[in-house]
Formats: structure tokens, sequence, C-alpha cells
């Protein structure tokens, strides 16, 4: 297997060729933020808060899309990525309606925590306060689109791990939002297995289990690691 | 002509509020109004979201007695659900409801009626706060913040945190206060009924110098409405509703609180955002009522616990038949922080506080729910109504502070018809006529469904609605 070699941040790191910026940089340490990717699941560049910047490259390009190449210069963390990542989250938080105190994630969310940890005290934009539905027609779980951020890691898993793709995404721009099937309510479903497996990838409080109250949720990825290394290990084929 | 003056906002209560006083021609005062100046809305904007959530949302309504939307909200849940809730659940329910009892009073009497009591209802402004009492009796306010402070503690080692603990769910609570919890309460106990014996005994004399403030700050005959055991005696998380008379002559007895709305209606005024509730059977305003610490003394037998039914049984010979003086808000306040005390001691010395067993869980099995409880202020209803899949279609909040809404106006009126003399405004009458609302304490933020602390606005106007005179202090 070729090897190739490249700076991030400053310091000399080596990857396997056909790996990306990203993965290389979390083996090695250097968390890059993100929101859409999660381990075991193809990655898309929806959330572009892994964005790095190149050397060589006008744009800034989405890490968990770019593939490393030999002397590649990488950084990750420069004021001008800060400052473009704080702008992401507040454009999330402002284009829905998040309240993270009345949240059945309030504590463990992903969004609330890179709020944090990237300064956000207040969000600069107006919130758009759209008008959005609540589906809690599935006998176990709900979807509360308020809260979803369109990372599609739902829809990831449901096609690449269950293999049952009743999750997609239906709109355009600011329209989009996830549906169930061809748009049906997610309990009259015919392609939903009740696995759960959306629900505990979903970095918000937008899927969650029926039942739990105000900072109550707490999702388990444990299971995406057994899943996907025993399918490449074929470990469970005859 | 005449003219009005307007107190703006009301001060050292809980949300904002203003005052109306209308002047004749004469320059007597001819009717007062209590307006309340916020809009909170929560019962339209918890419309679409999941039954379960309710408890967390609802308790935003208020940051001094979030406990008690919590349970009220949570009992409406629990029949959604259909369930019986377990007994550990009830008891841990009980205790956080007694807790916040505690804090809500000590709040009430020590930080924000006390001044006026100690201070006198005439001395400077800028003394007559917390501060002040601070400064003239450093042990007697130090005892009334450890009671607060005990209060939410208790809240904090059972719901998690002081402020919207959202613990209690639907079916139960999330968690017990565990043994070291108890433990660390246990210890305060002692204390805490001493500080009570200091704040009553200190409280009696007092009164006894108020006698024109007592007969004319809101003495009237309405009825009383609350919650009882059915062998009525003072009841605070479940019961049946009763309603007495100025006489003592219970009207009503053994109501279902899930039926409120059989014999509780709600009347609006275009100014003001608290709607006006009336008991049915005598109509609109006729069926006017209070809630709260006073008409709990007053509909219930006893207290059920040793030290405060000395104390009611002391209380209840205040008056023939029911104690009607608004301003034995005060004292009946402190008699239900001795009650809570008890109660808690009970609580804490009852082994199934500890078990583990506090939440019963179920499908959506009812579409109509309503929960009900003795919030600090009075008679609290949540009423839910949802959808197949859970979601909330509508709510009504039956708040305790509305329900005084009738006295409340009739208090300031009474008050400011004794007290204030227009030709010559003095600072200290407008201040007896907050004292009036006080003696309620009115919790504004929760019968809106804010709270700040604003300089008092008073405004001298004539009908044409020019300013003729105005006070100003910040």
């Amino acid at each position: 297997m070729s090897v190739k070699t490249l700076e991030i941040d400053g310091r000399m790191l080596t990857g396997r060729t056909g790996e990306t910026v990203f993965a290389v940089a979390w083996d090695h340490g250097i968390q890059i933020p993100r929101l859409c990717h999660v381990g075991g699941l193809s990655d898309v560049g929806a959330c572009r808060l892994c964005l790095v910047e190149i050397e060589g490259r006008k744009r800034l390009q989405a890490s968990c899309l770019t593939l490393i190449e030999e002397g590649m210069v990488v950084k990750t963390a420069t004021p001008k990525l800060k400052s473009h990542r704080k702008l992401i989250v507040e454009l999330l938080l402002a284009e829905r309606n998040h309240v993270c105190s009345v949240c059945v994630m309030n504590g463990e969310c992903e969004l609330q925590d890179l709020a944090a940890s990237h300064g956000v005290d207040h969000v600069r934009l107006r919130y758009q306060f759209p008008s959005l539905p609540v589906d809690t027609s599935h006998e176990r779980f709900g979807i509360d689109h308020n809260r979803c951020i369109l990372c599609t890691r739902c829809v990831r898993v449901c096609d690449e791990v269950e293999g049952a793709h009743t999750w997609d995404v239906c709109g355009r721009g600011t329209a989009s939002h996830i549906i169930s099937d061809l748009g049906e309510p997610w309990g009259e479903s015919d392609t939903c297995t009740s696995c759960g497996k959306c629900v505990q990838v979903c970095p918000t409080g937008a899927l969650f289990s029926k039942g739990k109250t105000v900072a109550e949720m707490r999702k388990d990825r444990g299971f995406l690691k057994y899943i996907v290394t025993a399918r490449e290990k074929k470990q469970w084929i005859g | 002509m005449g003219e009005r003056i307007v107190i703006h906002p009301v001060t050292r209560i809980e949300g904002h509020a203003k005052i109306s006083i209308n002047v004749d021609d004469a320059g007597e005062v001819s009717s007062a109004q209590f307006h309340v100046t916020e809009f909170r809305g929560f019962e339209k904007l918890c419309e679409g979201r999941p039954f379960y959530e309710m408890p967390g949302l609802m308790s935003r309504v208020c940051g001094i007695c979030p406990v008690s939307h919590v349970l009220a909200s949570s009992k409406a849940g629990d029949r959604l659900l259909g369930v019986e809730v377990p007994s550990a659940a009830v008891k841990q329910r009980r205790l956080v409801n007694y807790a916040q009892l505690l804090q809500s009073h000590a709040l009430s009497f020590f930080h924000l009626s006390a001044p006026d009591l100690l201070l006198g209802m005439d001395s400077a402004p800028e003394k007559r706060n917390i501060f002040g009492v601070l400064e003239r009796d450093p042990d007697f306010a130090r005892r009334g913040i450890r009671l607060r402070q005990f209060g939410q503690r208790i809240i904090e080692l059972a719901g998690g945190k002081r402020i919207h603990p959202a613990w209690g769910v639907p079916g139960g609570v999330l968690h017990s206060i565990g043994a070291a919890g108890r433990d660390e309460i246990l210890t305060w106990i002692p204390e805490a009924l001493e500080s009570m014996d200091v704040a009553i005994s200190r409280l009696k004399p007092l009164l006894d110098s108020l006698p024109q403030e007592i007969e004319n700050m809101g003495n009237f005959p309405t009825l009383f409405l609350a919650t009882v055991t059915p062998e009525g005696d003072l009841e605070y998380y479940d019961g049946v509703i009763r309603i007495v008379d100025a006489e003592g002559n219970t009207v009503a007895d053994g109501l279902d609180p899930m039926r409120y709305a059989t014999f509780l209606g709600e009347a609006s005024e275009e100014w003001s955002y608290v709607k006006f509730p009336y008991y049915k059977p005598l109509g609109y305003p006729g069926g006017k009522y209070r809630v709260g610490p006073l008409a709990r003394l007053n509909v219930a037998r006893s207290a059920g616990t040793p030290r405060a039914d000395r104390e009611m049984r002391e209380f209840k010979q205040r008056s023939q038949g029911a104690v009607c003086q608004s301003f034995h808000y005060h004292l009946a306040r402190l008699i239900e922080m001795l009650h809570s005390i008890e109660r808690i001691q009970e609580l804490m010395e009852d082994p199934e506080i500890l078990s583990e067993h506090i939440r019963a869980k179920a499908m959506l099995n009812r579409l109509e729910g309503i929960g009900s409880c003795e919030a600090p202020r009075g008679t609290l209803f949540h009423h839910y109504h949802v959808d197949s899949d859970g979601l909330m279609k509508k709510a009504n909040l039956l708040i305790a502070t509305a329900q005084n809404n009738l006295a409340m106006n009739m208090a300031v009126e009474q008050t400011a018809r004794r007290f204030v003399t227009p030709r010559s405004i003095e600072e200290g009458m407008l201040n007896r006529v907050e004292a009036a609302i006080r003696c309620f304490d009115p919790c504004l933020s929760c019968s809106t469904h804010a709270i700040g602390q604003m300089p008092l606005i008073i405004e001298l106007r004539n009908h044409a609605g020019d300013l003729l005179h105005r006070l100003e202090r910040s």
C-alpha cells in the first residue's frame, strides 16, 4: 500500500493513498470540527465545518472530501477558518428553531458543543423562525424538523448500513427537508425497519426516542463501528 | 376635572404591572385598577410539541415557581399515559413541592415584604429592600436568606438544578434524592424550624402595630378555594377542591380538580393580560374568590403537623368565620413554611424516599389530561389536549395569581381609597397600594404565561391624558 506524506498545521504526517485529509488529521490527534461526518458512513461535505486551507488552492476545501496528496500543506485552524466555522454554526442556529433549554439533547448535542467551543454566545443573524412540524407518528421515535441541520447522517446510515433507505432529502435550498419514503408520515413508512440507527447517529435532538424529556436523550453510536468492521471483515458471512 | 394616578411599574413583585388610580372631580379616589402589562403566550407556543416535553417547557413559565408547573404538567402527562405513578415518585414530587413552597414564600416574605413590615411603610424607599432589612436586623435577614437557600438546595438535590428542574416527567420523576441528599437535608431541619419560630414571633407583634393596614388593605368578603385532603386537611399535591365563604361556611366540597372547568369560569378585561377567573355558580364578578396561603388556611380544617397546627389554631381565631384580611397572607405564608419543613422532615424519615422505583412508562392512552396542585400562590391547573400522536393541540393554564386577580383589584381600590390623598401624594401612600398587591405575592410571569427590576414611575394625569404630576423612584 502506497503512503503519502503531507504537512498539517506544521506537522509532517503520513497517510495511506485514498485517505482524506480529515481522516489523516484525526488519526494524528488533530480534531477538525465536523457535524455531517460520522465514522463508518460515506462523506458528503454537507456541513462545511471541516473546511481547511490548502496551499496553492484558492478555495477552502472540505477536508472530509479532499484526498491527501504528496507534499500537501494544510492548515486547519487559521483565524479565517475559525471565523468561517463560527459563522456556519450561527447560520445553522438561525435557520431553524433550536431552543436548547427545552430540547431532549440539551447538554449532549453536537451542535450545542460546537457553538460553545466556537464562542457563539449570540447569533448575529436574524432568526428565520420557520414553522416546521414534529412527526411522532412512529411508535417508538419522533422527528422534530425544528432541530434538523440537514447533515443527512440519518439518510446515509439508513441507506448504507441498514439498507432500508427510508430517509431522503426533499426540496431545494432553504425548503430542503428530510422525508420518510415519499413524504408519508414516519409511522406509515413501508420501508422503515424501526431499527433506530438514524436516531442514534443524529447529532442534535431532531431524531429522538419518544417519551424522553428535556436533556434526557443520550445517543450511542458504538454499534456503527461493530457493524462496519464486521462487514469489512465479512465476519457474518457463512 | 378627573385625574388618574399611575404607578408603573409596581416594584418588589415578580413580573411587570402598573396600577391606575382614578380621581374624580371632587379630588377623591373613585376607582383603581391593577394592570398586568406583560404577555407570554405559553399556551400558544406549546402547540404542536410532544406532550412529554411539557414539564420541561412549562417549567420555563416561571423562575420562582417552576416546580409547580413541572408538577401540574407531569400530572397532566400522567393522565395522558393513564398510569399509576409509583408511590416513591409521588413522595419525591411532594418533597420538591414543599421545598418550593418554602423557598418561594421565603422570597415573598423576607425579600419582598419584610422591608415594608420591619422598616415601615413610610420609610425611605432607597432603604426599603432586603439590604435595608440586613442593616436593621442582620440575623432576621440572614435567616430568611438561609430558608430560601434550604428550599432551593432541596430542589437542586432532588431535581438536579435549582431553577427549571426538568426532572418531573409523565409517569413519575427522573431520579430520586439519594441517601447523601437525604442526609444533607436532615442536617438543615433544626435551623429551619428555629428560624420559623423567630420569624413568626417577630411578625405577630408587627401585625398588632398595623391595625389600619390590616383592616383597609384588602379586607373584604370573598370565597376561598384550595385543595384539601378528603378529610379536609392541608394538601398541596393531590386532593379535592373545597370552597368556603367569608363566614367560613363550606360552599362546595369534594370537587374533583379534573372537573375544574365545570365550576370555574375565566373572564377577560381589555385593560389586563391576566384573565379573571370566577366561581361559575355565582357568576362574574360575583363569584370572586381567593387562593393561596390565606385561602388554604381558611379552607383546611387542620395542618396535620404539630407545630403548624398550633399556629393554625391561633390563626383561625383572628377572625370569626374566614380570615378575610389580605394582610394576613403574610402570617399564613409563614405558617405554611413551618408546615413544609415539618413535612420535609417526615418525608426524609420515610425509607421509601430512597426507592428507585420512580417512573411508570406507557404509551399515550388518553387524548385529554388535567393536572393540578397547590403552587405557592394558590391552586394551579394544567389542561392539555393532544392528538393521537401525542402532539399538543391545545393547552389551558389556570394560574394561581390569575385567580386572585379580582381580589387584587379590589385590594388596590380599597387601599387607594383609604390611604391615597390625590391632592398631596406622598411616596408612602403609593407604597401602601403596592404593599396591598404584595400581600398576594403575585407572580405575573406565571399569570401571563418577564421578570425585571425597573424604577417605579407614578404619573398623575387628567382625563385628557395630560401629565399633571410625576414621581420617579429609581
